[in-house]
């Protein structure tokens, strides 16, 4: 099911959680809403469900104008942080709920009820647990129920909120692995929410970068991360540096000295790179600092440099050594960055 | 009385290494104290009635006035507790899911059963419901006080902080996303309620409806007023105690006594189970 939500936004006691958001899903697409906390992205993951309604702006599913139809209308699969399962209910009971509360006409009967959800636990691998209760299951176990049970439904969409959020980390890499085997099988849309950038962009076909309730990007793990369109999300996404620089005629300077880099435009911005796209250079038009600190970070070497600004508080930057010549805690180290991006002011 | 029970039962087990000191001390004071306040006047209760030996028991218990006495006492208990438990979850629920003025007013008034004198409650409701008052007038010429209607009302009135006290935390604590879950598989609000939101309250309710129930078994101050106290239609068990001893009968008094007392405790030990498979069943609600 396609998904096109046009110019919502959402205030809650006169504040905008999400200002003039838009967004294409196209169908059988797997979409991350990432950003810190506060960014919009519950926010817009209820909207979508129907859980909340927008203050303006539409949502349509397909060519259906979906804004003011009740969450029980839409149609659609959520899958909770913290499971919502039914504790009084058995796994089975709890899968089959969506559909023995449907009406009578649409309700299919019993037997095909009890087929149906032990395709589903088949499906999420719980087969033979159908009469345990959610708290003899353990959290991954119990996530897997809250997906099966939005599955029965037939939803027209998956909605998933931050769903690995409340899972260790070894579990939550090997469900992440499985939801995306599962979306290759069924095709569903889906969208779900997280503030960890390496499940979006491990998980999503497509991520979008949110903060303070607007959309800063939308774009493939590789868009987002190399080629980021604003200074939030070269920051957000990965490891970064920033220095306030000014370019004239071609050349970029750092507190009017010539750094040995050169861009087309004239411009006064913020110079933003990766630690990695950085090179130690003996020349003398470059970055340099103080090394304060040195740190293994698992395949790398990462150094904290020091930037000398005026008698102000020096400019912080970090840039990855090579792992064999690790840099002297106090000598001063020279560099140039060789990828960059200037966001003027 | 299921505290003592446990309490004991804890007693006869080899005392396990514990990092918390002070065990001795606090059973030692625990056991003395329930001793004292529950273990030996419920013996003393129980030597007087055996004075009678079992034929003279049977006499009693088996008395047409005894036995309708019972039958009154618990039946109206029952009646009320049910009540109770159906009118104190809707309280309970307006109490905690809306926003509205008066609400700590009315959260307060909860409690006013607690503190009311008894005797003050059943006055003023006989005066209410009596042929002649307010309320019983425009009911005749059905009467509803001096009958065992009557003392369902009073009963209701002085068990129902009980339900609501015991309803109202679980209730506070419930998940909002439980209730959204149900929502977006399709459940409207009717279903939502009764099947997911009910069930969860279940332990609870039982408490609630348990706690009612003893406290409308024993209750005395109140009924007297209302009910009419009319031998074999609409006088309660604690009363016929009462008269026995008035007629310096005190095996007689002990021996109804000791028939509520086991019943009672047959039937908080039933409530007691359910609620255990309960628990077993929902988890640590």
């Amino acid at each position: 099911m396609e998904v096109k939500i046009n110019n919502i936004r959402k205030e809650f006691d006169r504040f905008a959680a999400l200002n003039d958001v838009s967004l294409n899903i196209a169908s059988g697409e797997l979409i991350a809403l990432l950003g810190p906390s506060g960014s919009g992205k519950t926010t817009l993951l209820r909207l979508i469900a129907g859980l909340d309604f927008p203050t303006a702006g539409q949502i349509f599913f397909g060519e259906e104008d979906a804004s003011r139809h009740s969450v029980q209308e839409r149609n659609v699969g959520f899958v909770f942080q913290h499971y919502a399962l039914f504790r009084h209910m058995t796994v089975a009971q709890n899968i089959g709920f969506g559909l023995k509360v449907r009406p009578s006409a649409s309700r299919p009967p019993k037997s095909e009820i009890k087929k149906r959800v032990s395709d589903l636990l088949d499906m999420v691998q719980l087969s033979g647990l159908e009469n345990r209760y959610p708290n003899q299951l353990s959290g991954g176990q119990r996530q897997r129920v809250a997906l099966a049970r939005a599955m029965a439904i037939e939803p027209r969409i998956l909605l998933l909120d931050e769903p690995f959020g409340a899972l260790d980390a070894k579990v939550r890499k090997e469900l992440r692995r499985w939801l995306r085997e599962f979306h290759d099988r069924t095709g569903h849309t889906t969208v779900f929410v997280t503030h960890d950038q390496e499940e979006a962009l491990e998980l999503a076909d497509r991520v979008v970068v949110m903060s303070q309730g607007k959309i800063e990007q939308v774009g493939s793990a590789d868009d987002v991360y190399d080629r980021p369109q604003s200074p939030f999300v070269f920051s957000f996404i990965g490891e970064s540096s920033h220095l306030p620089v000014e370019v004239k005629n071609g050349t970029v300077l750092f507190q009017g000295e010539p750094i040995g880099i050169s861009e087309k435009t004239d411009a006064a911005g913020d110079l933003f790179f990766r630690p990695e796209d950085v090179v130690l250079t003996d020349e003398k038009d470059a970055l340099f600092g103080k090394v304060t600190a040195c740190r293994r970070l698992a395949g790398t070497r990462i150094a904290e440099i020091d930037i000398a600004n005026n008698g102000h508080d020096p400019f912080h930057v970090e840039v990855e050594v090579p792992l064999h010549a690790p840099v002297e805690l106090g000598s001063e180290a020279r560099f140039r960055p060789t990828r960059w991006k200037i966001f003027n002011k | 009385m299921t505290a003592s029970a446990t309490a004991s039962r804890a007693g006869w087990r080899v005392k396990q290494p514990s990092i918390i000191p002070g065990f001795g001390l606090t059973l030692g004071f625990s056991l003395a104290y329930l001793s004292l306040i529950i273990l030996i006047p419920i013996a003393g209760l129980l030597w007087r009635t055996a004075e009678l030996g079992w034929s003279g028991f049977f006499a009693i218990l088996s008395d047409e006035r005894t036995i309708r006495a019972l039958y009154v006492s618990f039946g109206t208990a029952f009646i009320a507790a049910l009540v109770n438990v159906i009118f104190g979850t809707l309280l309970a629920w307006v109490l905690t899911r809306y926003r509205f003025p008066g609400r700590r007013l009315i959260d307060a008034m909860v409690d006013l059963p607690f503190a009311l004198p008894t005797a003050v409650a059943g006055i003023a409701f006989a005066s209410l419901y009596a042929p002649n008052g307010w309320i019983g007038s425009l009911f005749m010429p059905f009467r509803i006080a001096f009958t065992p209607i009557g003392i369902v009302i009073a009963l209701i009135f002085i068990g129902l902080p009980f339900v609501v006290r015991t309803v109202q935390p679980i209730m506070e604590e419930i998940d909002k996303e439980v209730e959204e879950a149900a929502a977006t598989l399709g459940a409207n609000r009717f279903q939502t309620i009764f099947n997911v939101l009910l069930p969860g309250l279940t332990p609870a309710l039982l408490t609630g409806f348990a706690l009612a129930f003893a406290r409308g078994v024993g209750e005395y101050g109140s009924v007297i007023f209302i009910a009419g106290n009319i031998p074999y239609v609409s006088e309660i068990a604690p009363l016929l105690i009462v008269i026995r001893l008035e007629e310096f009968n005190y095996a007689g008094a002990t021996a109804i006594a000791t028939i509520m007392l086991l019943i009672s405790f047959a039937m908080l030990l039933v409530i007691n189970l359910i609620q255990a498979w309960s628990r077993r069943r929902y988890g640590n609600v």
